[in-house]
C-alpha cells in the first residue's frame, strides 16, 4: 500500500471534552500514535505531525467527541472559502 | 473527515441530553454512527424513516435520532414495525434491537418477520449479555461464560443470530463488528437498499458487565478481541474448518431474492378486487 | 365502496362487528385465530383487501396487538379480535397503547375461563381483566353489545372513542351475542358520526406531542407527516421523552385519567327500561340483558313492578346511572355469567338504600328469563 503522501500541513484534531467519556478507544486504535491519554484517561494530541488523516478515531468514537479536519494547503483555498473565514462583521460593513 | 461528525449532528435530536446514556466505550454509539452515516449516504429523508427499538441498552437509541421514533415493549419491536410498514409502505422501517430483545423474548417475532420477508431492516447489536439489567446471560452468551445468572458458568449453547436469520428466510444477512466500523457503514447501506427482510448483526462488547465478569478487559481489549476473532467471508473461504473454530465470519453472508411481503399482499388486494385473474 | 343503499341482512354478532369496523374506517386488522372470535378475522381477511385495507395473521396475539399499534401510529385505524387466552397475552401491549395514547380497538369475545376453559361456551368473566388486566394505574373504555345492532353501533362508537380520546377501546362481547344471528338494517345513507383523530395544526417545530391541555387529549400526528416525534412505553414528559421527574409523572398519569373521567356523558351508554316506578331493578349486560328484558315483561304481566338497566358501557363503570336505580328501587338484582364481577361494583357504589342481590351462573350456559323470574320471586 503506497505510503500516503504526507500533507505538508497536518490536520486539525478537535476533542469535544463535554461529550468525551475518556473510554480510550481513539488513542488505542490510532495507527500512528497521535493520541495519548492523560492521567484522567482523556485523550489529547501528543504528536499531530504523525497524523495521516485516516479518521479511524473519529469513526470509532462512541460519543462523536473527536473530529479530524484536513485543512487544505493555503494557496488552493478558493476565494469564497477565504471570504467565509473572515469575520462576518467585516464583510457586511464593506 | 470532520464531515463524518458534522453529518451525525445533522441527525441527532439536540433537545436531548448529550453525551448519551451508554457507558464509556460502549459499542452502541459506534453502531449509531455507522447507522446514521449509512442513512445519509442512501439519502432517506428524515420524515420517511421510522426507527423502532425494543427494551434494553439498544432500546434507548431512537430517542437520540431525529426520525419518527418508536420505543416499544421488550422483544416486540419487529411486530410493531410490521404494523407500521404494512400501514404505510412508503415509510422506511429500521428496527434496532439487542441480542436478548431480538432472539430471546423476541425470537418468535424475529423468525416470523424473516419468514414473511417483510421489507424491514433489523439491526441487532449482539454483546452476548443483558447489559441494561446488570449482566445476565442471553441466548448468544457462549458456553462456559460467567454472568450474574450463570455464576457457575453458562451451560447453554448459543444462537448464531445471522445463521438463524438465513434459515428463517431473510433475504439479506450480514455480520459486522463495532471494531470494523467502516465495514459496518457499507453493510448497513446494502441492508437499507435491499428490499425485503434484511438483517445486520453487529458484534459488540459489554465491558461493564460481561467483560468484567469474564476478565476480558476494557472496551479497547474487547474490540481487539473482535479484531482477532473476526474473519471476512472471503478470507474464510480459504481457511480450513479447524482454523475457523473460534472465529466468526463478517461481511455479507446472504444476499438473495425472495418474494417481498407487501408486494405479495398487493396481489391479494388485486385478487380480492377481481382485477387480476389468479 | 359502491353505494348499496338500504339493506336488510341476517348477521352474526361477529359479522356485525366487522361491518361496524369497516364503516368506522378500520383499514388494518392483525389477529390470531381463536374461538369464538375467528369469524371476525376470517371476514376481515376477505373484506379488507377489497377496500385497499390490510389483513395480517400474526404469529401470536402479542404480535397482533403490536402490529395494530404500529399501524395506528402510521395513521390507519386498526383493530384486533381475540378471546380470553389471547386477551391475556395482549395485556402488556394494551398498556403500551394506553401510555403512548395510541387509538386502537380490541374485541374480546368472552368464552368460559380461566385458561383454555370452555372454548365454545359463553361467559362474561373477563370483565375485571378488561379493567385491570394490564399493570399500573390506567384508564380503559370497554363496551358490551347485547344485540346484533349494538355490535354494529358499539364497534363504530369504539373506533370513535379510541380516536377521540386516544385510548384503546375494548369490545367485550360474550360468545352468545358473538355467534347468534339477528336481522339488521344497514344503509350507507344513514348518517353515522365517524370521528378521526385530531391532527396538529401547528408546524412541526412547535408540536408538543403529549401536551397537557385542560381537555386532556393532545393532537396526534402520524408517522411520515413531518412531525418526527418520539413514542415510548416509558413514562414521558410533554415532548414524549422519558422522564423520572415527579412533577412531570404525576400530571401525566392524572391527565390519562382525566381524558376519560371528563367525558363520562359521552362514553357511558346504557338503557333504562321501565325503571321509573320499578320496585325491583335488574342490572344486566350482554346476552343476559336480553333474558332480563323478557323477565321484566313477564314479571310486569304478573303485576310485579320490575325494571332493567342495561349496561352497554362496562368501563368506566356507570356509577351515576346505577346510583339512580339504587335510589328508585328497593331491590337490585345483578344476573351475570361470572362470580359477580359487576355486582361487586354495584355494591361498592350502593350507599345502603337498596338491597343488592346477585345471580351468578358459571356453568357455561346462559341465564334464562325463568331463572331471573325465580330469583325475583325469591328476593321480593
Amino acid at each position: 500500500m503506497k505510503e500516503p503522501k504526507k500533507p505538508k500541513e497536518p490536520p486539525n484534531i478537535d476533542i469535544y471534552r463535554a461529550w468525551c467519556k475518556g473510554c480510550g478507544i481513539c488513542a488505542a486504535f490510532c495507527p500512528t500514535g497521535v493520541l495519548a491519554r492523560d492521567e484522567a484517561g482523556y485523550p489529547y494530541v501528543q504528536d499531530i505531525d504523525k497524523c495521516i488523516n485516516c479518521g479511524w478515531c473519529e469513526i470509532r468514537c462512541p460519543d462523536f467527541a473527536i473530529t479530524v479536519e484536513q485543512k487544505k494547503r493555503r494557496e488552493r483555498r478558493t476565494k469564497e472559502e477565504r471570504e467565509k473565514e473572515r469575520p462576518a462583521r467585516e464583510v457586511t460593513s464593506g | 473527515m470532520v464531515e463524518v461528525t458534522k453529518l451525525i449532528h445533522k441527525y441527532l435530536r439536540h433537545d436531548k441530553k448529550f453525551p448519551h446514556v451508554w457507558c464509556p466505550g460502549c459499542g452502541i454509539g459506534i453502531m449509531l454512527g455507522a447507522l446514521v452515516r449509512a442513512i445519509d449516504r442512501v439519502g432517506y429523508s428524515k420524515d420517511e424513516i421510522v426507527m423502532v427499538s425494543g427494551i434494553g441498552c439498544t432500546g434507548r437509541l431512537p430517542v437520540y435520532v431525529d426520525f419518527n421514533t418508536l420505543h416499544t415493549t421488550h422483544g416486540r419491536a419487529l411486530a410493531f414495525g410490521t404494523g407500521v410498514k404494512l400501514a404505510n409502505p412508503n415509510l422506511k422501517v429500521i428496527v434496532v434491537m439487542g441480542d436478548g430483545d431480538a432472539v430471546a423474548i423476541g425470537g418468535n417475532h424475529f423468525i416470523h418477520a424473516a419468514r414473511r420477508n417483510i421489507d424491514i431492516t433489523a439491526i441487532i447489536l449482539n454483546n452476548s449479555v443483558y447489559g441494561m439489567t446488570g449482566g445476565q446471560f442471553s441466548p448468544t452468551t457462549p458456553y462456559g461464560m460467567k454472568t450474574t445468572t450463570t455464576v457457575y458458568s453458562n451451560v447453554e449453547q448459543a444462537f448464531k443470530i445471522s445463521e438463524l436469520a438465513v434459515t428463517a428466510g431473510a433475504v439479506f444477512v450480514a455480520r459486522g463488528t463495532v471494531y470494523h466500523a467502516k465495514l459496518l457503514d457499507g453493510l448497513m447501506e446494502k441492508a437499507f437498499l435491499k428490499v425485503g427482510f434484511s438483517v445486520v448483526e453487529v458484534i459488540s462488547h459489554c465491558h461493564t458487565q460481561f467483560g468484567r465478569l469474564n476478565r476480558m478487559g476494557s472496551a479497547v481489549e474487547m474490540m481487539q478481541w473482535q479484531r482477532e476473532h473476526a474473519v471476512t467471508v472471503e478470507k474464510a473461504r480459504q481457511m480450513k474448518e479447524k482454523e475457523l473454530q473460534d472465529k466468526f465470519k463478517i461481511g455479507v453472508l446472504v444476499d438473495r431474492e425472495l418474494p417481498v411481503y407487501q408486494d405479495e399482499y398487493e396481489k391479494v388486494r388485486k385478487w380480492s378486487q377481481g382485477v387480476v385473474k389468479k | 365502496m359502491k353505494k348499496k343503499g338500504r339493506q336488510e341482512k341476517l348477521l352474526q354478532g361477529n359479522e356485525a362487528i366487522v361491518e361496524g369496523a369497516l364503516r368506522a374506517g378500520c383499514r388494518f386488522f392483525a389477529g390470531y385465530p381463536i374461538t369464538p372470535a375467528t369469524e371476525i378475522a376470517e371476514l376481515l381477511s376477505v373484506r379488507l383487501p377489497q377496500v385497499d385495507g390490510t389483513f395480517i395473521q400474526m404469529e401470536d396475539e402479542i404480535a397482533s396487538l403490536a402490529a395494530v399499534i404500529g399501524a395506528s401510529l402510521a395513521g390507519v385505524k386498526s383493530m384486533t379480535a381475540t378471546s380470553g387466552p389471547g386477551f391475556s397475552l395482549m395485556q402488556e401491549n394494551l398498556g403500551f397503547a394506553v401510555i403512548a395514547e395510541v387509538p386502537c380497538v380490541i374485541v374480546d369475545a368472552m368464552r368460559g375461563g380461566p385458561s383454555t376453559g370452555l372454548p365454545t361456551l359463553p361467559s362474561q368473566s373477563d370483565i375485571m381483566q378488561a379493567r385491570w388486566g394490564t399493570h399500573g394505574d390506567h384508564p380503559i373504555i370497554a363496551l358490551c353489545p347485547s344485540t346484533i345492532r349494538e355490535c354494529y353501533d358499539l364497534t363504530i362508537k369504539a373506533f370513535n372513542f379510541s380516536e377521540k380520546y386516544r385510548n384503546p377501546v375494548i369490545i367485550l362481547v360474550d360468545e352468545v351475542v358473538a355467534h347468534m344471528r339477528e336481522k339488521i338494517v344497514l344503509s350507507d345513507e344513514e348518517d353515522i358520526e365517524i370521528f378521526n383523530r385530531v391532527k396538529p395544526t401547528v408546524p412541526p417545530e412547535w408540536y408538543i406531542p403529549y401536551e397537557d391541555t385542560p381537555q386532556g387529549v393532545p393532537a396526534m400526528a402520524n408517522f411520515g407527516e413531518g412531525y418526527r416525534y418520539h413514542v415510548t412505553g416509558l413514562t414521558h414528559d410533554i415532548r414524549g421523552f422519558p422522564t423520572s421527574r415527579p412533577d412531570e409523572i404525576d400530571p401525566f398519569i392524572r391527565r390519562l385519567f382525566r381524558k376519560i373521567s371528563q367525558n363520562f356523558s359521552d362514553i357511558q351508554i346504557g338503557e333504562f327500561f321501565q325503571t321509573e316506578n320499578a320496585d325491583i331493578t335488574i342490572i344486566a349486560y350482554g346476552c343476559i340483558a336480553r333474558s332480563a328484558k323478557r323477565a321484566v315483561i313477564d314479571a310486569r304481566e304478573r303485576g310485579v313492578k320490575v325494571g332493567l338497566l342495561t349496561l352497554n358501557t362496562i368501563w368506566p363503570f356507570m356509577r351515576a346511572q346505577v346510583e339512580k336505580v339504587l335510589q328508585t328501587s328497593r331491590v337490585i338484582i345483578v344476573p351475570e355469567m361470572n362470580m359477580g364481577q359487576i355486582s361487586r361494583e354495584v355494591k361498592r357504589v350502593n350507599k345502603g338504600a337498596a338491597k343488592v342481590f346477585t345471580l351468578n351462573k358459571v356453568d357455561g350456559t346462559i341465564i334464562t328469563p325463568q331463572e331471573i323470574l325465580a330469583r325475583i320471586k325469591e328476593v321480593s
